[in-house]
């Protein structure tokens, strides 16, 4: 079932174009990697898919009605984060979840509701991180952090889980384990995972969208692309496979 | 010691210190985990302007310096807005030009006022009742901002490129904290002066940051703190006669130095 849909996509910034006809798309039960080099567009077409970001030209058709995010779950770069910020587990993950129960508990807006605290723990047991729930978030690692992010994104059970590479600050065997949890995840939620690792293109997604920064864009969705397990690759051979796919 | 509390101008002092030290504590960690401490050093200095200006035309100097700190916060949000990567630059300006203003307009009242003096360096002594009311009603205002929003806030502080995706106004409240950031700044002038202020609105908030694992907790501790350390100058500065801004942010600086020490030798200890 066909979930998102870019036709003819282009965006500008200032004068120039950051994104130039890009095409995709995007079915149920896909792990949709989205790859290229620095500068690419990678992440305005991830904000132009969460509408963060409005297409210059061309579209982005959803099958699905989205309100204030609450069908996308999104799990940014956090590049802006501060990271010694006195906060509890507990209050990021209702983060995700305070739209939905907006009108609870607004008199008191401090305290959560039994329900809203039982929702986010249902969320943090999903990535394994449901005892940390009172602890302060500058105490757990980036790997345990970011565990935390994609339960503030799953809490709204969201169809859709985006993630802006959830990697880039993680040790070695954090990051095999963040992919694990989102193949795990997967098996309910569709994902799309901002990515310039390669291997985990090859191990995780079953799609891949390669976009650089003057607009080359290979969309592989209907070209029964998919990378074997273990297969480590480069970008120069995962270039001519992509050439070698449409040509 | 006790007899001094029979004074009016004692009490209105401690009254102000009170109200004064729970604005800060609330708008001073708003302003460090937003890390916003240059820009709130930008609004106060800018505001000497609205003081010169409020002299020369001999208006209420709390409604010259709130209009002008108000002004240069507006200010400030429009061009982070548009120009985030530089808005350092436009902060100096600002800091700048209202001090530049606020020394000009100074210059063109006749005579000296002594006044300003105390402008500069806090004047907790000689706060009046008008001065409490508005201290009393900015502090109503900011509890009930923090009651009502306070999910929001937390959400566009911690994380405001998440919080807008949810559906709430990041840049609104944004603004919302820089003006109130704005007014926090004016009363703490009237305590510690325009050159302490921002002493007295990061000190008790970095010691609640390390020291909590929440914003409300920060809030709190740093409300507590700041009045801790307000009173305690303030007493000193009494006994011996000297000038209470300088006094209540040395009783601060020493406070978190040696808290400092204390949490480097529990480090060091826990390792044994």
């Amino acid at each position: 079932m066909k979930l998102l849909e870019g036709k003819e996509l282009y965006y500008k910034y200032r004068k120039d174009y950051v994104l130039e006809d890009v095409n995709f798309k995007l079915n149920s039960g896909d792990f949709f990697a989205i790859t290229g080099p620095n500068g690419g567009g990678k992440s305005t077409l991830v904000k132009n898919i969460l509408g963060i970001l409005s297409p210059t030209k061309g579209s982005i058709d959803i099958s699905f009605e989205v309100k204030n995010g609450i069908d996308i779950g999104y799990v940014p770069q956090n590049t802006n984060i501060n990271l010694e910020f006195p906060i509890t587990v507990l209050d990021v993950v209702m983060m995700g979840n305070g739209a939905k129960h907006k009108s609870i508990n607004r008199v008191f807006s401090f305290k959560y509701s039994s329900l809203e605290i039982e929702c986010a723990k249902h969320s943090l047991q999903k990535v394994g991180m449901d005892c940390f729930l009172n602890s302060k978030i500058s105490n757990l690692s980036g790997g345990q952090r970011q565990r935390v992010m994609i339960a503030r994104a799953i809490c709204s059970h969201p169809k859709l889980l985006i993630l802006d590479e959830p990697t880039s600050s993680i040790d070695v065997q954090g990051q095999k384990e963040i992919y694990s949890l989102l193949k795990k995840l997967n098996e309910t939620i569709t994902i799309v995972v901002v990515t310039h690792d390669l291997t985990v293109i090859s191990k995780y997604a079953n799609r891949v969208l390669y976009i650089n920064r003057s607009g080359y864009m290979h969309d592989l969705s209907n070209k029964n692309f998919a990378l074997k397990d273990n297969e480590h690759i480069c970008e120069v051979e995962l270039m001519q496979m992509l050439g070698a796919n449409n040509g | 010691m006790a007899d001094i509390l029979q004074y009016t101008f004692i009490q209105n002092a401690l009254l102000a210190a009170l109200l004064v030290s729970i604005i800060t504590g609330i708008i001073g960690s708003l302003i460090s985990v937003n890390k916003m401490t240059f820009l709130a050093g930008g609004i106060a200095h800018s505001s000497y302007g609205g003081i010169g200006l409020a002299i020369y035309l001999g208006l209420p100097i709390f409604l010259g310096a709130s209009i002008f700190a108000i002004f240069s916060a507006v200010l400030i949000a429009l061009i982070s807005f548009k120009q985030r990567e530089r808005v350092d630059i436009f902060i100096g300006l600002i800091w700048a030009v209202g001090m530049a203003i606020g020394i000009i307009f100074v210059d063109l009242t006749s005579g000296y006022n002594v006044d300003l003096m105390s402008y500069l360096f806090g004047s907790i002594l000689a706060v009046n009742r008008d001065d409490l009311i508005f201290m009393f009603t900015l502090m109503v205002i900011v509890l009930l901002f923090i009651h009502l929003f306070y999910r929001e806030i937390l959400a566009v502080s911690y994380d405001s490129e998440y919080a807008n995706l949810r559906g709430v106004k990041a840049k609104g409240f944004f603004v919302a904290i820089l003006v109130l950031s704005a007014l926090a700044v004016v009363v703490a002038i009237k305590v510690v002066g325009l050159i302490l202020v921002i002493a007295l609105m990061t000190i008790p908030t970095y010691i609640a940051e390390l020291s909590s694992n929440s914003l409300y907790g920060m809030m709190i501790k740093a409300s507590v703190l700041s009045t801790i350390f307000t009173i305690s100058g303030l007493a000193i500065s009494y006994e011996f006669d000297i000038t209470s801004g300088a006094s209540i942010i040395l009783v601060s600086a020493t406070f978190l130095i040696l808290f400092l020490l204390f949490k480097k030798i529990s480090t060091i200890t826990s390792r044994f």
